[in-house]
């Protein structure tokens, strides 16, 4: 007896397309799936859309634009399961630092003519307007993680994505650790793993393009990092990136206590998160 | 057979292409009264909110432009900041550059010609339903092959496939060893008889009769085909470095559209990529490159923007070609990386995307902050032209039905691989429907 494939659709919205090329980048699992799953709506493959219901969909992108904040609940309506790919997505994205800042004077500076251009003040994760069934962290999400997702969603089971933090990975990388090696700022110690620990693994600190981990410990990150010579803006931009709009990066980005430059990272005091 | 002298066509979501875009045609009189490609793909301030950042992150920031190039983001902000700097890299890191961005090219071509072109060519909607399709399997798996080593590159060179982490204003953080370049080399030559099986492969599709007249634009490096730098040139006699890009080219907004619109002062629409680089440059490709480009029935100069597929196809056996190359005579360069301290100066870069001329300005001030930037992407350069070629596409075959028209259209939109996420510039606004 011949059970229909489950139907999967991917959407975009305020997004570089990085996390919807991830699943084009599966290069040896693409036609497996493909063969699993019927794709029915991807119009960055395909022009043959079909209208939903869907069994899963994957949404890449943040919102922006009123009129998105409305697409958004009608792929909800369609969407059986719905899962946020990347930091845009889960996070607001890079376009999201326009929450810290004037957007009517953002538009000004790339437009000649702003009373043209139509968008909101803000930029915000998918999860601000409807019901996410699970978020995919990192800018861009990692495809070895995507697959696990799918691979999950098919036998119906909950994917196996580990929420602690980048450390980790360093450790079964075996990479060594840039800050204690080379006093080298990395966000790694409040991160969520993803990865594989790239930057550590290149000789240079975490950046944080997989946003916060599960329960970071914001005061001690930033005793790290203004031990390792960062003054208080450098810090609040470490936090602004790809992320800037996770709570617990909002929170890091504003935490100007800590030791002054200069002291060794042994030398770290022991804080509490909430210091 | 349709004869109405009003039409109006509507296509509102363009599919295998990389972001949000629609196309509206509207015909009176028998006449094609306009052609608009819309892009709707919401804007996201790069420019804007770079200010403020330091001088150090722009590569890092201004990749999240677009997953599909980010290579060609990062490479054109290194140039700016170290010429506002005044840094030249080692002749080595230079090449290492050039040996990640041939992997971008190879990722980026493959994905095009494979998944979202060549469906076009042979009737399909999508490159997975022509894997369906007996033979179609194995000329869908040969397309991943090839994209998978382009993408084995830039993990290896830079990291990560998509928006890599190895890129740093000055160089590299860390060279890969000689040992494991020695090991993308075998997966290179493997990968060189799949290229020129594309070439062979894309050269026996049909191409519409079509030609432009547009003045073309691209880098251009005597002696090698340009890529991660080179001085801009024209097919019409204009060469100028970087530094006098804004002198030349002039970027307007329109109200009916999107990106900003881009113009050579004094000339009018130009065309960046692939097909430009070609005809400006297609002496200097490597010898077997040339040869299966002139097996392939391209001459020096292509002027069919349908033809692209075979250009980017002939660019991808370049690219291998040339990372193969570069490998052999790799020696991890050392230092790395230099130190760039900062400067109140403003620098410019310019390199080739695989969809082409990609430039970035910025300023910076003596604490190496940047206090303004300026990125201007091939998609916005090409809009006019594009629009310009649609309309005479359109008037040539009034005669074909809706659904024929939109379809042929559809796939004159992707000759020329429109990136819509590379979005600096790409607005949203109420369209006039009248």
């Amino acid at each position: 007896m011949d059970v229909p494939a489950p139907s999967l659709a991917v959407w975009k919205f305020a997004s570089c397309d990085g996390c919807q090329l991830s699943l084009l980048d599966c290069e040896d699992e693409l036609l497996a799936i493909a063969d699993r799953v019927e794709i029915a709506h991807f119009t960055e493959a395909s022009s043959q859309t079909r209208p939903g219901p869907y069994d899963v969909s994957l949404v890449e992108g943040s919102i922006t634009t009123a009129a998105d904040a409305e697409r958004i609940r009608q792929v909800r309506g369609m969407s059986r399961t719905l899962v946020t790919i990347g930091a845009c997505a889960t996070a607001g994205g890079v376009q999201g630092l326009r929450n810290f800042a004037d957007v009517r004077e953002f538009t000004s500076v790339v437009y000649a003519r702003p009373e043209y251009i139509s968008t909101l003040a803000t930029s915000t994760p998918i999860a601000a307007h409807v019901d996410v069934d699970f978020e995919l962290h990192g800018c861009p999400i990692d495809r070895r993680q995507l697959l696990e997702v799918i691979t999950a969603l098919l036998v119906g089971r909950e994917p196996n994505i580990p929420a602690h933090s980048v450390c980790f990975e360093c450790k079964q990388r075996g990479n060594v650790c840039v800050v204690v090696a080379h006093g080298t700022p990395c966000l790694g110690p409040v991160t969520h793993a993803g990865c594989g620990a790239l930057c550590p693994a290149h000789q240079r600190g975490c950046y944080g393009c997989f946003g916060p981990m599960e329960t970071p410990n914001a005061g001690a990150q930033v005793g790290l990092l203004r031990a390792a010579g960062m003054d208080e803006a450098d810090v609040r931009r470490a936090f602004r990136t790809f992320n800037a709009g996770a709570p617990a990066f909002v929170e890091l980005s504003q935490v100007t206590a800590g030791p002054p430059p200069g002291r060794g990272p042994g030398d770290i005091p022991e804080r509490r998160p909430d210091e | 057979m349709s004869d109405e002298a009003d039409r109006r066509l509507t296509v509102s979501a363009l599919a295998r292409i990389e972001g949000e875009s629609a196309m509206h045609v509207r015909v009176r009189g028998g006449a094609v009264e306009d052609v608009r490609l819309e892009i709707y793909e919401p804007p996201r301030f790069f420019e804007a909110l770079l200010r403020g950042r330091r001088h150090t992150e722009p590569p890092d920031i201004t990749a999240r432009i677009c997953g599909i190039c980010p290579v060609a983001y990062q490479m054109s902000a290194c140039l700016a900041i170290e010429a506002a700097c005044g840094i030249e890299v080692s002749e080595e890191v230079a090449d290492l550059r050039r040996l990640l961005y041939c992997g971008e090219w190879i990722e980026s071509h493959a994905l095009h010609i494979y998944l979202l072109h060549a469906p076009d060519f042979l009737g399909y909607a999508s490159a997975l339903d022509l894997a369906r399709n007996g033979r179609g399997t194995q000329l869908v798996e040969r397309g991943l092959k090839l994209k998978k080593v382009g993408n084995a590159i830039m993990e290896l060179v830079g990291g990560r496939a998509i928006h890599p982490v190895n890129v740093r204003v000055g160089g590299f953080y860390r060279a890969p060893a000689k040992t494991e370049l020695t090991a993308l080399a075998e997966q290179l030559r493997a990968a060189l008889d799949l290229a020129l099986d594309t070439v062979t492969w894309a050269a026996g599709f049909e191409f519409p009769d079509f030609e432009h007249d547009h003045e073309m634009l691209a880098l251009v490096r005597p002696g090698q085909y340009a890529i991660e730098r080179g001085t801009v040139a024209s097919t019409r006699g204009l060469s100028f470095p970087a530094a006098e890009f804004e002198n030349h080219i002039i970027e307007e907004q329109v109200t009916h559209s999107t990106a900003l619109h881009a113009r050579l002062a004094g000339r009018g629409r130009y065309l960046t990529g692939p097909t430009a680089r070609y005809t400006l440059s297609s002496r200097w490709l490597s010898p077997l490159a040339r040869q299966a480009a002139d097996a392939a029935g391209l001459g020096l100069d292509c002027r069919n923007p349908f033809r692209s597929i075979l250009v980017r196809a002939v660019e991808v056996v370049y690219a291998v070609e040339e990372a193969l190359r570069l490998i052999e005579r790799y020696e991890p360069p050392a230092p790395c990386y230099q130190e760039v301290p900062p400067r109140a100066a403003v620098g410019h870069g310019a390199t080739e995307a695989p969809r082409g001329v990609i430039f970035h300005r910025y300023a910076i001030d003596t604490e190496g902050l940047i206090t303004s930037a300026r990125i201007v992407p091939p998609t916005s350069q090409n809009q006019a032209s594009i629009e310009d070629d649609l309309r005479r596409f359109v008037a040539a075959r009034l005669d074909l039905d809706d659904q024929q028209l939109t379809r042929q259209c559809e796939q004159a939109i992707r000759n020329y691989d429109p990136c819509i996420s590379c979005s600096t510039h790409f607005l949203n606004l109420t369209v006039d429907r009248g």
